[in-house]
């Protein structure tokens, strides 16, 4: 799955960054009907979490209720330097993930 | 009845209009284990009519210094008439430095969505924001 | 009068339906779809990171550089980078293809670039490949106005899109002037009616929760108007498009665009 993660490049230590995070998945609702009448089933991204350097500083459970697509935006205090790593899992069991480098300075 | 008695029951009707959150709803009493929610601090911001129902921006915004003392431990979003009513849950803690969450929802239609969040010290607070979402105006089968 | 200024004067005669082909909505008055959006779509668009456009550009790029086909051949093999040398193509499409003598759009284009110069396989209409590699190819014209041909072999196709443009369709019975030009700007229940310029797709169309092409949205404009849709790749869209293009003349390419 695709992802993009936007991260402000150089924070100083003890700044609060901001994180912004899309992740290309159709957060199917279950409630649609194909073209026949048929119900689509329902796969939906159920838990996004994010590690700061191995640490969960970000968690989220999600629904159909969440846009396709989704997108979310949340601050993290900028501490060491090292990898900001974003993992999801949706209804089918499908694993996800991104990591992108914070230079603290 | 007469019109002057019915206006009068009308104008006796709760102005609790802005539908809060039930405490006894069992999706909020799975959080808050039957504690009272109150109004303030969180701050939900939705716009006022939806230029599409499949995809609305929403940012929660708790009033809260992030310290280790005192930090919001999550946030949870709750809708009046989608089929899954509790939309999404967010955990943060001290590291996060700010509570404040942005995000794009789904809306069955006009409602009202409540945030509630909990604090570190137990307690609970909420925010109710209205929206309009209109149907798009020509059927798409494509 | 001297045979040579007869022969001059019926040349300019013959040239003048050309350079006067009137305009419905005038230049100083096109407006973008973007322009009868609200506010937080409008800004979801030009925002470069949250744009959901932006993921299908992400595979896009990488198409643009993986070898397929016969011949091993990538986009990148002959194209090189494609902000060079993509620069403005998006921009003059529709256009007839001077070997085959097809009027194409941008995805018939690259289909054709793939079977004939790399011996691949076309991506099907409407495939994530296809939305993919022709928003990242539309994209290196954002900015850009369009600015199609109408002249020689383009000019039937012109003549028969306008015509499509015109025909009462449906069960509705309308044809696409109704809305757009004779109705843009007035209200359609909740919504603005737009001008119907085709200057940012594909798009993110927010009906649809993902990409999708012009030929798409123009089968959804006829099913909202309870007219039987045509199938992807028919000649009659093509020729609406080069129409299309051609009235939107001058805005400049949004694409990756978001809509309602």
């Amino acid at each position: 799955m695709a992802a993009r993660i936007q991260i402000s490049p150089r924070p100083k230590k003890g700044e609060v960054v901001e994180v912004r995070v899309l992740i290309q998945h159709p957060m199917e609702t279950g409630y649609r009907r194909d073209d026949v009448g048929h119900l689509i089933k329902r796969n939906v991204i159920t838990t996004l979490s994010c590690r700061y350097d191995g640490v969960e500083v970000f968690r989220a459970d999600l629904s159909s209720g969440i846009a396709a697509n989704p997108y979310v935006q949340f601050y993290t205090v900028a501490q060491t330097s090292g990898d900001l790593e974003f993992y999801w899992v949706d209804d089918e069991g499908k694993q996800g993930s991104e990591r992108t480098p914070i230079q603290v300075t | 009845m007469r019109r002057r008695q019915f206006l009068a029951g009308v104008a006796a009707l709760p102005a609790a209009a802005l539908a809060q959150v039930d405490p006894l709803d069992p999706l909020v009493w799975v959080v808050t284990n039957g504690a009272p929610v109150k109004q303030g601090k969180v701050t939900l911001t939705l716009p006022q009519l939806a230029d599409n129902g499949n995809s609305v921006p929403i940012r929660i915004v708790v009033d809260s210094p992030m310290t280790e003392a005192d930090h919001v431990k999550s946030i949870h979003l709750y809708s009046e008439k989608n089929p899954v009513r509790n939309m999404a849950n967010f955990y943060l803690g001290p590291r996060a430095g700010k509570a404040e969450i942005n995000s794009r929802v789904r809306l069955a239609g006009s409602q009202k969505v409540t945030a509630v969040a909990k604090m570190s010290d137990g307690s609970f607070w909420q925010d109710t924001a209205a929206i309009v979402v209109t149907l798009s105006a020509c059927l798409d089968e494509s | 009068m001297s045979r040579a200024v007869t022969l001059a004067l019926a040349l300019v005669l013959l040239a003048l339906p050309a350079l006067a082909q009137q305009r419905a909505i005038p230049l100083a008055e096109l407006k973008s779809g973007s322009s009868f959006l609200g506010a937080d779509l409008r800004s979801l668009q030009n925002d470069d990171f949250a744009n959901p456009g932006t993921l299908w550009l992400e595979r896009g790029e990488k198409l643009w550089s993986s070898p397929a086909g016969a011949k091993n051949q990538s986009c990148a093999g002959c194209h090189q980078d494609a902000k060079t040398s993509m620069l403005g193509v998006a921009a003059r499409y529709p256009k007839v293809d001077a070997e085959s003598g097809r009027l194409l759009d941008l995805e018939g284009r690259i289909n054709l670039c793939r079977t004939r110069r790399m011996g691949a396989q076309p991506f099907k209409y409407e495939s994530e490949e296809l939305l993919a590699i022709t928003a990242y190819v539309a994209r290196q014209s954002r900015g850009m106005p369009l600015n199609v041909s109408i002249d020689g072999a383009a000019r039937s196709h012109f003549d028969a899109g306008e015509k499509s443009y015109r025909l009462r369709r449906g069960q509705m019975n309308l044809s696409c002037a109704h809305c757009h030009e004779a109705n843009w700007g007035k209200r359609l229940l909740s919504e603005t009616i737009s001008q119907g310029h085709p200057n940012g797709y594909p798009v993110y169309r927010m009906e649809w929760q993902t990409m999708g092409s012009l030929e798409r949205r123009l089968r959804a404009c006829l099913s909202g108007i309870r007219a039987e849709m045509l199938p992807y790749g028919s000649p009659e869209y093509l020729d609406l498009e080069l129409y299309l293009a051609w009235r939107a003349q001058g805005l400049p390419m949004e694409t990756p665009g978001v809509r309602r």
